[in-house]
């Protein structure tokens, strides 16, 4: 099995199945929460219970375990079919799933302990990312070292995101986790002030950037034409919005930070570069969509393609959103409401769940040596569960958002406030009982997926597919 | 503008900035000319690039960009080089509106100010416990205490742990009209000295006791007494020889039965043992005199 004839599915394989685990647990994480939102006293006064530990617990637990193991999956699978080279080390393959699983586990205990750094999306404390930087170079030493031993002259365009993925969020990790460790659970950033929320604010947008987008933009180029059966698109189109979307994401970042202490010349720079970045990453989604053109008759009767294509449909609506919120004005507003929850996630249920969710439902069969999936009956039932979810939680959390900044700047004739913060909160609960609703919803999508996938799997002998020999 | 937004460490920052700024979109304008330019030998619009992979079924059309998002991106950028003319982004350049946070703030603050500043003045000239009879006043100064006050304070002006209860007769400073008002534009700073050092546990369980007895609660009689010389040296400066405080300091009265900071046993041994600092902020720059006036009228109104 570890011959060179053929390609390294374990490693896909054991992914693959962790993704849906990993999907599960973390959405779980984040129902749950929603719904302390609503009933506050679930949190029945346990500090490792309360929202403000399960939060990062969960943001943690869908981007990095769900999203990251979609990633390896795919990024592994990707890489040998279209390099027609097997991956280029087993036992480093091997080490990145057990690594990447132990810092799962290992966030998973230490966040609802209260350990934290307290940078959102980077809270694991200086061991965990200690063990973090090492899968991640093992991560890239075999990507990077399949692509050197490909037999194919042209390197596929999935793998130019992944590449920018890999590379950029080892720069980011490095970068925005820099730390003075003071004891073996508490370290200090080594920036200071303004600085620091600066750095971490990169860090955080191009995490989106990097690690939501380009890399999902990898998993969208390879198994959209596959699924459709169709060249892509435009290979101009995927040469400039790849390097446009590269270089303008980098910059994003101070958009968070509007009308802070941040020095006002770089809000600016963060305000145009978001504009900017508007039609590279629109150019993505045309791509894929226009990847069926002529062929959209298929989206009919098949479930994954639908996941697939509607998957586009949020990216580009939530990479229009966010060029609109990025402007100073319009930030005025949203920034600090429920809007910005309702844009990251139409982001991470619309795009990277539904398109990971289309992917995974085409790699298992191939991974698991079947015919097709368990029942296409369900892949359906599933889609519309997730569509429907996706839809009542972002339309609510638009009503929510743009609310409470109504809300908050409403004024009397005399100039004063018209609401207190409380009322603002009081009128949430009905959109929060929505939300709560829409994630339920998704969740429960993600359970009859468990059940189809080990259906599917029960019983089969999966086999490794060999190298084609010749070029 | 109290912090320089244009302050870089030296000149190099500057440049580096504005080059990388203007490099990176100069180079997205080249990359979409370069790559729309056709090729000698390429494939025709429409046709497979001739590139292919796994096994022959992936393939690349060779399309043209979308005119329309060619557009699109030509004017995001020809926006972003406006922008960066008219407001800062370019290392130093200020920008032709000179616009910075703390410019437009101070603008929507004066046209605030010129706008509604005339309906607190009305008020300014009428004498509080007056005023505290016009509807209209009291209706401004609650919306100005929901605003300012309520979050220490509560909503109903009730107080809590630490934040005094607005609404009875117990005033820490006096509950004069003209008092009420100096305390909400120079603020007030209750200082209570740490006394574990100085008397011991033993020292501070028996003032406890002595404190508790002077609003007639039930405590050891022995430790009362015991308590009452240290209180005799130590706490009448400020609390009086009486123990009922002294509104020129802020020193509570302690025979009322009234605590700031919670009269349990316990609550009042941690009081005399680590001291109380209760800070109430001044507001003279903030709010300005006439809508102090307008809240001390309310607040005056609620115990009167």
């Amino acid at each position: 099995m570890d011959s060179q004839t053929t390609y390294n599915y374990k490693v896909v394989r054991q992914f693959t199945v962790m993704t849906i685990v990993w999907g599960i647990v973390g959405m779980l994480v984040g129902v749950y929460i929603a719904a302390e939102l609503v009933w506050p006293q679930l949190s029945f006064d346990l500090p490792w219970l309360s929202f403000g530990r399960l939060r990062p617990l969960h943001t943690n637990a869908v981007i990095f375990a769900f999203g990251g193991s979609a990633l390896f999956a795919t990024s592994y699978y990707v890489v040998q079919r279209t390099c027609q080279a097997r991956l280029f080390s087993d036992k480093l393959a091997a080490f990145t799933f057990w690594g990447w699983t132990l810092v799962i586990i290992s966030a998973a205990i230490t966040l609802p302990l209260g350990i934290t750094t307290s940078k959102e999306y980077a809270e694991l404390e200086w061991p965990i990312d200690v063990l973090i930087t090492v899968v991640w170079v093992s991560y890239a030493v075999v990507f990077f070292g399949t692509i050197m031993k490909r037999k194919v002259k042209h390197i596929y365009v999935a793998n130019w995101f992944f590449g920018a993925f890999i590379l950029t969020v080892a720069v980011l990790h490095l970068v925005n986790s820099a730390a003075l460790p003071v004891s073996l659970f508490k370290s200090y950033s080594v920036y200071p002030g303004a600085i620091d929320a600066m750095v971490q604010w990169w860090y955080g947008h191009n995490a989106v950037g990097f690690f939501l987008t380009a890399g999902f933009l990898g998993m969208m180029y390879y198994f959209i034409p596959k699924q459709a059966n169709r060249p892509v698109y435009s290979y101009r189109l995927s040469v400039v919005h790849f390097w446009a979307l590269i270089s303008t994401y980098m910059w994003a970042g101070p958009h968070h930070l509007h009308y802070t202490a941040l020095p006002v010349w770089a809000q600016s720079l963060g305000m145009v570069f978001s504009l900017i970045l508007l039609a590279p990453s629109w150019g993505g989604m045309i791509n894929g969509m226009m990847t069926l053109s002529g062929a959209w008759h298929k989206l009919r009767d098949d479930p994954i393609l639908k996941f697939l294509i509607v998957s586009l449909s949020f990216y580009g609506m939530s990479t229009f959103e966010g060029p609109m919120m990025a402007i100073k004005t319009v930030n005025a507003l949203s920034h600090y409401t429920d809007w910005t929850i309702g844009h990251v996630h139409s982001g991470a249920l619309g795009w990277v769940a539904m398109v990971s969710i289309g992917s995974i439902y085409f790699l298992v069969p191939k991974l698991f040596g079947r015919e097709q999936m368990y029942s296409i009956r369900l892949i359906d039932w599933h889609f519309w569960m997730a569509t429907i979810g996706v839809v009542l939680y972002i339309v609510a959390m638009w009503i929510a958002g743009i609310m409470q900044g109504l809300m908050w700047r409403a004024i009397n004739d005399d100039g004063t406030l018209t609401y207190s913060f409380v009322e603002s909160l009081q009128a949430m609960y009905p959109y929060y009982f929505v939300r709560f609703l829409g994630g339920a919803l998704f969740l429960s999508g993600m359970l009859l997926m468990a059940w189809n996938v080990a259906k599917t799997i029960s019983g089969s002998r999966p086999e490794d597919a060999p190298v084609p020999q010749t070029a | 503008m109290t912090v320089n937004d244009f302050s870089f460490t030296s000149g190099f920052w500057n440049i580096w900035i504005t080059v990388l700024t203007v490099g990176n979109i100069l180079a997205c304008w080249w990359l979409i000319r370069w790559t729309a330019k056709p090729r000698k030998d390429e494939a025709a619009a429409g046709d497979v690039t001739g590139h292919s992979w796994d096994e022959g079924t992936l393939a690349e059309y060779n399309n043209p960009l979308p005119r329309w998002w060619l557009w699109l991106f030509y004017g995001t950028m020809i926006f972003a080089a406006g922008y960066l003319v008219l407001y800062p982004g370019l290392g130093t350049w200020r920008g032709t509106l000179n616009y910075t946070d703390q410019n437009a703030y101070d603008k929507e603050m004066q046209v605030a100010q010129e706008k509604y500043g005339p309906l607190f003045a009305k008020y300014a000239s009428t004498p509080i416990a007056e005023l505290a009879k016009d509807p209209a006043a009291l209706k401004v100064g609650q919306r100005l205490f929901a605003n300012y006050c309520a979050s220490c304070h509560g909503s109903d002006a009730g107080g809590g742990a630490g934040f005094p209860n607005l609404g009875d007769k117990d005033w820490l400073y006096g509950g004069e009209p003209e008092t009420i008002k100096l305390s909400i534009l120079d603020g007030r700073n209750g200082v209570m000295p740490a006394w574990g050092q100085v008397i011991g546990d033993k020292g501070v369980d028996e003032v406890a006791a002595y404190v508790m007895s002077l609003s007639g609660r039930d405590s050891d009689a022995t430790k009362a007494a015991a308590g009452k010389v240290h209180f005799d040296t130590y706490c009448v400066a400020c609390h009086g020889a009486d123990g009922t405080g002294n509104p020129a300091l802020g020193a509570p009265n302690l025979t009322d039965g009234s605590w700031l900071y919670g009269g349990s046993p316990g609550v009042i041994r941690q009081t005399i043992t680590a001291g109380r600092n209760g800070h109430m902020p001044a507001h003279r720059d903030f709010l300005g005199e006439d809508k102090a006036h307008l809240l001390a009228t309310y607040i005056y109104s609620l115990s009167n």
